[in-house]
Parts: structure tokens; sequence; C-alpha cells
């Protein structure tokens, strides 16, 4: 058992260890770049086509994964303007659907998770129970009723240039979702007791500890409510496939349907509207990934 | 209705992990009624409860009992129904032959898609999970697709996966394979190619594992390690079975996800509801939609919803029956 003797022997162990390491280290990063590849190079082949002018075709061989030498503007000012199918009207239609899902899913939501975290009333548990159980109401069983309800009652596809049919996307907003409710009352929970108690002392009432200093210290899971309203709005397809009949107020999923199924598609200008599609979610997105990763986490929503 | 809440929300609480079974646990174990508050507390609260008490009335309860008559109608879109009985269930099982199909293309799908997405998923999950530096940024990348449209999402993929000309089958040409898929014009590869695009939101799953991962106390593997454990039997006896409270909850989320798929389909077929080549891509829920809102057909699309419900149901249950024996909850 002499130095010399151990030391190749621990030399060649710590080799070995340090090779598999590295041979591990490797594959990790080799396979996170081929999923990474896989996430953006579908991405980066739609700029492409995005980018290119009319005469140039989009599909080639073999397939270009990043913008060539063309970098052709104008097909997104085309996709935004063209006159039977304006990109731009279609997304200030999304954006204002979006807006006012929003105030209604933050204004709802917060009030009924005010409710459940902090006052006390009979049957509460009871209720929230059943607030919870809605999360597993079968939705293609309500789909048809719901339908029919709001054809019945006239909120259907556009009347006198009123869009009725934005009525159904936008009303059942202001009466919660479980998920957010869930949400906000736990986040709720953990804003002390104390600051209620010493205004009510102070002569508050329910709605102003509510307005004056809940909602206020809610804001950080108010944010992830709206983030996570305004990605479901703007990506609907759905309910305005269901509830709108004048393309003057289809929203960009709609018509982006509509245009690829129409014979004679331009595809620089489909790939152009696409991004125009993908673009608000990405840019809200980079800015709140932390707590909307946050928020998948705790309650399990799923994109 | 109250049965059928109960015996959903029971079991519920023992998912523990997170999701919908959390908070219903929370429930089950509280088990209090509430406690009542003064009388003004009590008529301030069900001010604030308001819109919801609405919304649940006119937007649940009135249209899911609409639903039980409306099945047993012959309603049309724009001429109320008369009472038929159960003649609609019949005619699902007896008289509509796209019934069968529309329930083996699921059933298939349900095949193909929840292990795919569970299996990749947790895939991906380990490799995030590795401490090295750039996951960060990897996450971030691979839950892109999460956030983006469904619609642009399917315009993208169907376009990349055109049979002559998508980009995907040119670089597979490129690579020396002859003679790559048709994938959407092919009866035999149309799932596939739905499954190709599902797989493009892998980061969903990913990120939901990697929270359940993050939760397993790094002890656990240390005291294994210094037992001689390797790095298959650290998985095998360590990770699977802490993680398998969340694998359960990904398994309820992608069965109820699968069953209701309609989406990529629908907008490449058009608002007519058709569905890929030979019917391939006819999901249960395009047949709805077409029996429903193509054809008009309200009162049988209400009982062709009631029919996957009900499935929807027996399989949930069927997977909370298995759950004792392959889910394990910490103490």
């Amino acid at each position: 058992m002499t130095p010399s003797a151990r030391t190749p022997d621990r030399e060649s162990v710590i080799l070995r260890l340090t090779s598999r390491r590295a041979l591990h280290v490797a594959f990790v990063y080799a396979c996170l770049l081929a999923l990474t590849a896989f996430i953006v190079l579908p991405l980066g082949w739609m700029l492409t086509a995005a980018l290119k002018p009319d005469n140039v075709p989009v599909f080639t061989f073999p397939p270009q994964w990043f913008p060539t030498k063309y970098f052709n503007l104008g097909t997104f000012v085309d996709a935004l303007t063209q006159p039977n199918e304006p990109y731009a009207r279609f997304a200030l239609n999304s954006l204002l659907l979006a807006s006012l899902n929003i105030v209604g899913a933050v204004l709802s939501n917060s009030l009924i998770a005010y409710a459940f975290a902090r006052l006390n009333f009979r049957g509460k548990n009871l209720l929230f129970a059943i607030v919870l159980a809605t999360m597993l109401l079968p939705a293609p069983v309500l789909l048809i009723p719901q339908f029919l309800l709001f054809f019945n009652i006239g909120w259907y596809g556009t009347v006198d240039g009123f869009p009725a049919g934005y009525l159904p996307l936008i009303v059942p907003a202001f009466t919660g979702n479980p998920f957010f409710i869930f949400l906000l009352r736990q986040y709720m929970r953990t804003i002390p007791k104390d600051l209620d108690e010493a205004a009510r002392i102070d002569g508050a009432g329910f709605w102003t500890i509510y307005w004056r200093i809940i909602l206020p210290l809610t804001i950080p899971a108010l944010v992830v409510v709206g983030v996570f309203t305004f990605l479901g709005v703007w990506n609907d397809f759905f309910g305005p496939l269901l509830y709108l009949d004048d393309p003057n107020w289809f929203t960009v999923p709609l018509a982006l349907a509509r245009e690829v199924t129409t014979v004679g598609t331009e595809w620089n200008i489909v790939m152009a509207a696409t991004l125009v599609a993908m673009l608000p979610p990405l840019i809200v997105y980079a800015f709140s990934q932390n707590k909307l990763m946050g928020g998948i986490a705790s309650v399990g929503i799923r994109g | 209705m109250a049965t059928q809440l109960g015996d959903q929300g029971a079991p519920g609480q023992e998912l523990g992990g997170g999701g919908v079974g959390a908070p219903l646990a929370a429930i089950y174990a509280g088990g209090r009624a509430g406690r009542p508050g003064s009388k003004g507390e009590e008529r301030a609260a069900y001010l604030f409860l308001a819109p919801w008490i609405a919304g649940f009335v006119f937007f649940l309860l009135i249209p899911l009992g609409w639903a039980v008559w409306l099945s047993m109608t012959d309603e049309q879109l724009l001429r109320p129904g008369q009472f038929i009985g159960l003649e609609n269930y019949a005619r699902a099982f007896t008289d509509d032959p796209s019934f069968y199909k529309a329930l083996q293309v699921t059933l298939t799908w349900i095949v193909i898609a929840v292990p795919l997405f569970l299996i990749s998923g947790l895939a991906v999950a380990l490799l995030l999970n590795q401490k090295m530096p750039g996951m960060g940024f990897f996450r971030t990348v691979l839950y892109v697709p999460a956030v983006l449209s469904g619609v642009a999402i399917a315009v993208l993929w169907f376009t990349l996966l055109n049979s002559d000309l998508g980009a995907v089958n040119q670089f597979l040409r490129g690579i020396g394979i002859e003679d790559p898929p048709n994938w959407f014009q092919d009866p035999d590869f149309a799932l596939w190619g739905v499954a190709i695009m599902g797989m493009w939101g892998v980061g969903t799953n990913a990120i939901i594992y990697l929270a359940g991962l993050q939760n397993i106390p790094p002890d656990l593997y240390e005291a294994a390690g210094m037992d001689g454990a390797g790095a298959w039997q650290k998985f095998r006896h360590i990770t699977l079975p802490l993680l398998s409270p969340t694998m359960f909850f990904l398994f309820i989320g992608e069965l109820t996800a699968a069953l209701v798929i309609i989406g990529p389909v629908i907008v490449i077929s058009g608002a007519g509801g058709a569905a890929g080549p030979a019917d391939s891509l006819l999901f249960y829920m395009l047949l709805l939609y077409r029996r429903g809102f193509v054809e008009g057909q309200m009162g049988y699309a209400a009982a062709l919803a009631w029919i996957l419900t009900v499935i929807g149901l027996a399989l949930v249950w069927l997977t909370f029956k298995l759950e004792r024996r392959f889910v394990f909850y910490q103490a």
C-alpha cells in the first residue's frame, strides 16, 4: 500500500468518473438541444416563409429553417391590411374581447375569493366544495344547452350591427372561474388578518376592506389571473366559431382558420398572419413567465 | 347530480400532490360547515358571491338540467323538440355508422396520446431537473408552444406536414428517406400527425413533472447512493414512487383531454366538420359538432354528449380503482 501504488489507481478512478460525468453532461445537453431545435425550427420556418415576397416560393427543397436573403416586412403589412382578411381588425376584435374578459375575471374572481377567504357565513364550505366540483363538470354536456340558451335569448351573431355574439364570450367571465377562485383564495389567506381587523376598528366595512386592503395586496395573483385570461381568450377558437357569423367581428384564430380553408391561399401571408396570432401571447409570456410557472405548478392549470 | 359530485370528489382527496385534488382534500379534511358570521357579514358574503351564484345557476345548473331534457327530444336549431324518450340514444348505437367510427378514432387516440405525452413529459422533466447551467433557458423555450394559439399551431403543423411540399417531408427526403409518410393525407398516419403536433407541447407536462421532481427530498437520493444504489435503482425506487401522484394527476388530465379533443382537426377541416381521409380524424367531439352545429340536430348531439360523459366517468372511475395499486403517497 505505498503511495506510488495507490496513486495511479485513484487517478484512473477519478478519470473514469469524470469521463462518465462528461458523457452524462454531453448527453443531457445533446437531448435538450435537439428538443430546442424541435420547438424553434418550425417557428423559424414560419418566420422565413412570412418574410418572403409574393413571387418567391415558400416551399423549398431542402426546407429553409432560418430567414434567407428575404426580409420583406411588406407581407406583414399585407396580412394586417388586406381588404378581405384584415388581421389588424381581427386583432383589435380579439383585444377588445380579451380586455373585457380580463376586467370581468379580475373583478368577479377577487370578489368571490374574498368572501371565501375572509368572511364567515353558513354553508361556506359546502359552497366552496361546489365551486371546486364545477371544475369537474363535463364540458361537452354543457356545450349544446349553453349554446341554445344564448341563441334563444339573441346572444348570437350580429344584431343591427351590434355583435350580440360577443356577449356569450364576455358575460360568463364576470361570474368567476373555479381555478381562479381557488388561486386567489389561497393567496388572500396569506395576507395577515390583523390588517382587516385594524381597518374594522377604524370603521371600514367589508367593501372598503376588499377594495382598499385586500385587492391591492392581491395584485401579484391578479396578474396571473389576467395573463391566463388573456391567453385563454386570445387563443380561443371554439367560442367565436359557435357565436360569431359576421367576418367583421371575427377574432384572429377564427379568421386564420377560415383563411387556410380558402382555395388559392398565399402561404407567405398565412404564415405572417400565424405569426400575428402568436406574437401577443409570446410577448405576454416573456414578461410573465416566472409568475406563470408558479401558477401552473400550484393549481395545475394546463396550457 | 349530488351523487356525481360525491363520486368524483371523494377520491379526489387522495390526490394530494396538486391540481384539483388538493383543494378538494382541504375541504374534506376541514369538514366543518363554516362558522356563521354576524347578520351583516352573512349578507355581505352573499353579495360578494352574487356573481358566482348567478353564473352557477344560469350557465351551469339550468344548462345541465336542460341537457338531460334535450337528449330525450328531437330538438333542432330553429324548431323546439318533442319528447321522444331514449330514441336518440338508441339511434347512436344502432343507426349512426359514424358513431362507432368516432368511438374507434377517439379510443385509438387515447391509446396513442396518453402514454406518449406522459412518458415524453417525464423524460423532458428528468433532463430539465439536472443541475447544470442553462436549464432555465431550456425550460422557458420548451414551454413556449403552451402559450400559443391552438389554431396557429395547427395551421403551422398542417403546413409543415404537407405530404408533398411540407418542410418535414422535404427534410426526411433530404436525409435519404425516399418515401416519407403522407401524414394528414394518409388514413394510417393522420393520427400520428396530430400526435407530433401534440408533442410540440411537451413542455406543459414537463413543467408539472418538474415541480413534482423538485419536491422529492434530496437526502433520499444521498442515502440511497450511500447504500450503493445505481441511477436506475434510484429512479425505480425513489423517483417513480414519489412522482406517482403527479403522474396520476397528469394521467387523468391527458385522458379527459384526449376524450374531448377536437381543436386541431376542426381548424383544418373547416366549419363543415370534414374529418381527414376515410374519416381517420373523426374524433367523437367532431361528430358531435357535425351533428349538432352543422346539421342542427341539437337533441341528438346532446345525447351524444351524455354518452361521451358516461364513457369518460367510467374511465376515470377505473383509473381511481387502479390508483391504489400504482400510486404511492408519502405519509
